[in-house]
């Protein structure tokens, strides 16, 4: 074989994560009588155990035979769609999906849980089989003969599509022992031939006892729309003299063979190889090494699938843009005052291509969230199942369009969210009668755009967040103190604090303590905000609110001495000029500003960051009052400059993590600009001044000991 | 674009690739530079370019000789100040002062860090056996940055490493 199939194999498990996919989501939807549906799973099912094979993943091969011979029963009506069957499917889909897990990482798997599904399947089949054998195979599966003769004829253009005859004889021979003649009557001459094209045929001899009709044409089944194939049982004796005659015919014309056909790999009688000469097969070789570096970089990086509009559109910019340069540079060629106006003009232009340009970049690595929504139905699926509620999931605007990043961190959070409001939202089906709901609890999954943020809304009809247990449970922890006054918004936010949790029970699912406040850091990690909204009897939502990526930012650009720092205007509460009157110095050289009736500590810039600052005073200086984790601080800055849209830019490439800051952008004019990291910025102020007690107390300790 | 035009103009194996390529020359090849008046020289492939001093932005709390980071050409640079960084001559920035742009790329990462040396002098060919050791004899600049020394007319250079001039970045700040 010259054509190494181990480069096809991403795309492989590529294609077979999709066709799992499909299966999955099918399978939930599946109905009796339901045609359409049952063959997209069959056909999933089909391709993705021809590629195993062709691939020589004989497990999974082996495995999603099962599988095929159940979906092709229940396609045929022969047997029935029952949950029964569609749960063991199902249990198939994650078994599959672990096998290929396995290839992707070339690691191994657990062999025991496919072995119990394959037990599963096979029971399933026999119970039905006894009665429907003869449905099955309805030509001649009693009479096994000796020795098969087969008569192949591909059509011309069958190497085009993909087949190879090879591949098809070689499964054969694991039949049983193969004779092959290559019969070269139609092989037209030199001139005329077309060296992409197969001439050939073949009249194949299987040896074997145990082979059926059936298992030959299987063979075959990929190319039987492609090919005359004719298959016949003969006895021992009758075609040994014929084919020997065959033989040498065959010999001959294979020798002439290889010269003409060597640049097209895939046509390949049994034994052309070795005689390709090196010149012509050395192009194509080369080649293959080259994609298949390409490819083995690929799964670290990741890859996307892009709208071909979307490139289309990206083609276009970049034609326009290259035109706009090349009118830009001819006006430099000669440029006098005259053309000021031609200039700015084209100067105007190159502005709008390069926006335009931005805007169509950054839609590349958006996506639709229904990527991320996906795998809900079969989480509330298998959730319903194991709590014994009736539940109905209703997804909307899963076309809403999201960041590929923030995507791929969002699923896990919003998985939790999803099984949360299964586990403590929905109540059972009793309590449900019983407050005159329907028996039927509903989760609402909803993504829609909101300024330039995205949010993703996870409701339920369930009993609602009481609050007041919520309230005393939060006093219990120490988290509130009784004389608190809170509003309910802020009450049910309780709830994603660290170390809290209302359910009287520990559950499988959710309500191990750890969770939700994991949630709400997930998503504050992510640059978002998560918001909780209940009524009692009616049911909660969370509402997260996320920006649509994570890598342009809404900024506040502010000065410090000479250096200009970007604040994320997410984070800014407000912006004051400090009044004397306001500023409170206390226990020691804390200060603290009178924000209304809070106090905020100040944390001066200049000071934490050693940096040279126009004021050193609180007095008259600008605050910039900032809110991270309930926590508020001002920033103490010199000036405050625009706002605007920065391109965070990663430190970390050829330096490191700095403290206090998140990022680095470049500003309009070419320099670069830090981004504050705030919840960094108040843990750095924190450790200073634990720092600081720290030295006091030993220095205090010290003078004690002297005295 | 005429792709026949442009295939023509990308070197390929064989006879093309070798245009350009100074073969009087043997050995490998490096870059002189001047700190206060010692000669210092780096691996020339590992130069990304070599740029005039510009004012950087500074890093908050960053040791006194990473003076801050650049934009260049859309990527973030940081820029080290090679004369505090070894303790060699005061640091004075005006139009002689030039920033080489190093780049070294390991198996994991590759970083970009731009130093600054006071002026860039020559380029060095140095064959394998003229590279010698460094005598253990005092010096402020610890061992694993030096490679060597080259003799060069009656003075001698010395061979920086440049993956260790970036990776000890990474262990002294923070």
């Amino acid at each position: 074989m010259s054509v190494d199939l181990s480069q096809f194999i991403p795309t492989f498990l590529e294609e077979s994560y999709e066709g799992l996919a499909l299966m999955e989501s099918s399978l939930l939807n599946l109905e009796q009588g339901d045609d359409e549906t049952i063959n997209s799973i069959f056909r999933a099912a089909h391709s993705i155990k021809g590629g195993a094979g062709t691939f020589g993943f004989g497990h999974v091969t082996d495995f999603t035979h099962l599988v095929e011979t159940l979906l092709d029963e229940m396609r045929d009506g022969r047997r029935e769609i029952r949950s029964e069957e569609v749960e063991v499917l199902l249990e198939s889909v994650d078994c599959m999906r672990l096998m290929i897990d396995a290839i992707q990482n070339e690691t191994d798997y657990d062999n025991s849980s496919i072995d119990v599904t394959s037990e599963k399947l096979e029971l399933l089949l026999s119970g039905s089989l006894s009665d429907d054998t003869g449905a099955d195979t309805p030509v001649e599966t009693s009479k096994n003969a000796s020795s098969w003769q087969i008569i192949f004829i591909p059509e011309h253009h069958l190497v085009q599509t993909g087949n190879d005859p090879l591949l098809l004889f070689n499964a054969l021979e694991d039949l049983g022992e193969l004779k092959v003649n290559a019969i070269v009557d139609s092989l037209p001459s030199l001139t005329e031939m077309d060296v992409e094209e197969l001439y050939l045929q073949w009249e194949l001899q299987l040896f074997s006892d145990s082979v059926t009709e059936q298992d030959i044409r299987e063979v075959f089944e990929w190319v039987e729309d492609e090919c005359e194939l004719e298959v016949t049982p003969v006895s021992f004796d009758e075609p040994e003299t014929e084919s020997t005659s065959l033989d040498e015919t065959s010999e001959t014309a294979e020798v002439k063979q290889p010269n003409d056909e060597t640049p097209s790999p895939e046509v390949t009688a049994p034994n052309i190889e070795p005689e390709i000469t090196p010149s012509p097969a050395g192009a194509p070789v080369t080649e293959n090494k080259e994609v298949k570096v390409a490819t083995k970089a690929k799964p670290e990086g990741g890859s996307i699938r892009v709208g071909v509009d979307k490139v289309d559109s990206l083609i276009n910019l970049v034609g326009e843009l290259v035109i706009t340069q090349s009118m830009l540079s001819e006006l430099g060629n000669d440029f006098d005052l005259s053309k000021v106006d031609k200039l700015t003009a084209g100067l105007e232009q190159l502005l709008q291509n390069t926006k335009e340009l931005q805007e169509s970049v950054m839609r590349i690595r958006m996506l639709p969230i229904s990527f991320a929504f996906n795998r809900f139905p079969r989480l509330i699926h298998d959730l319903a199942k194991k709590t014994g509620k009736d539940i109905e999931l209703i997804i909307n605007g899963e076309n809403t369009e999201l960041d590929k990043t923030v995507m791929e961190q969002i699923g896990d959070p919003l998985v939790h969210l999803v099984r949360n409001a299964v586990d403590h939202g929905i109540e059972t089906a009793e309590k449900r009668l019983a407050a005159g709901k329907p028996e039927k609890g509903t989760v609402w999954l909803d993504a829609y755009h909101q300024g330039g943020n995205i949010v993703i809304e996870i409701k339920d009809d369930g009993g609602g967040i009481n609050r007041d247990a919520v309230f005393n449970k939060a006093l219990e922890k120490g988290l509130i103190e009784p004389t608190t006054n809170l509003t309910d918004n802020q009450v049910f936010e309780l709830i994603l604090e660290p170390g809290f949790s209302t359910a009287k029970e520990v559950s499988d699912i959710s309500g191990r303590g750890v969770g939700m406040d994991v949630v709400k850091k997930n998503i504050q990690a992510l640059g978002g905000r998560i918001q909780v909204d209940s009524t009692p009897g009616e049911g909660s939502t969370f509402k997260v609110n996320l920006p649509l990526t994570l890598a342009i930012l809404d900024g506040q650009l502010v000065r410090v001495g000479e250096e200009v720092f970007v604040v994320p205007l997410i984070t800014i509460v407000e912006s004051l000029q400090a009044k004397s009157e306001n500023i409170n110095r206390v226990s020691g050289d804390m200060i603290l500003y009178r924000l209304r009736d809070e106090n905020v500590p100040v944390i001066p810039i200049f000071q934490l960051f050693n940096l040279p600052a126009d004021s050193q005073d609180v007095d008259d200086s600008l605050l910039v009052v900032v809110e991270a984790d309930g926590q508020k601080v001002g920033l103490m800055v010199d000036d405050l400059l625009a706002q605007q849209q920065v391109v965070i830019k990663s430190l970390k490439d050829n330096y490191q993590d700095v403290s206090g800051v998140s990022g680095a952008t470049i500003l309009g004019d070419g320099s670069v600009a830090m981004i504050l990291d705030i919840p960094g910025i108040i843990q750095m102020a924190l450790d200073i001044a634990n720092k600081k007690q720290k030295e006091k107390q030993l220095k205090m300790q010290n003078e004690g000991a002297l005295i | 674009m005429d792709i026949q035009a442009l295939a023509q103009e990308i070197p390929v194996e064989g006879e093309y690739s070798l245009e350009g390529i100074d073969f009087i020359t043997s050995g490998e090849q490096y870059l002189t530079f001047l700190l206060e008046t010692e000669q210092y020289a780096v691996d020339i492939l590992c130069v990304e370019e070599i740029r005039s001093w510009e004012r950087p932005t500074k890093i908050p709390n960053a040791p006194s000789y990473v003076k801050g980071v650049i934009n260049m050409r859309g990527v973030i640079v940081p820029i080290v100040d090679l004369r505090l960084k070894f303790g060699i001559g005061e640091a004075n920035y005006d139009e002689t002062t030039v920033v080489i742009v190093l780049k070294y790329e390991s198996a994991e990462q590759g970083r970009t860090i731009g130093f600054v040396v006071d002026a860039v002098s020559d380029v060095l060919n140095a064959e394998e056996n003229e590279i010698k050791n460094a005598p253990a004899f005092g010096g402020i600049i610890p061992h694993h940055y030096v490679n060597g020394l080259v003799n060069v007319g009656e003075g001698v250079v010395t061979l920086l490493n440049v993956e260790a001039l970036q990776q000890i970045e990474a262990h002294t700040i923070g």
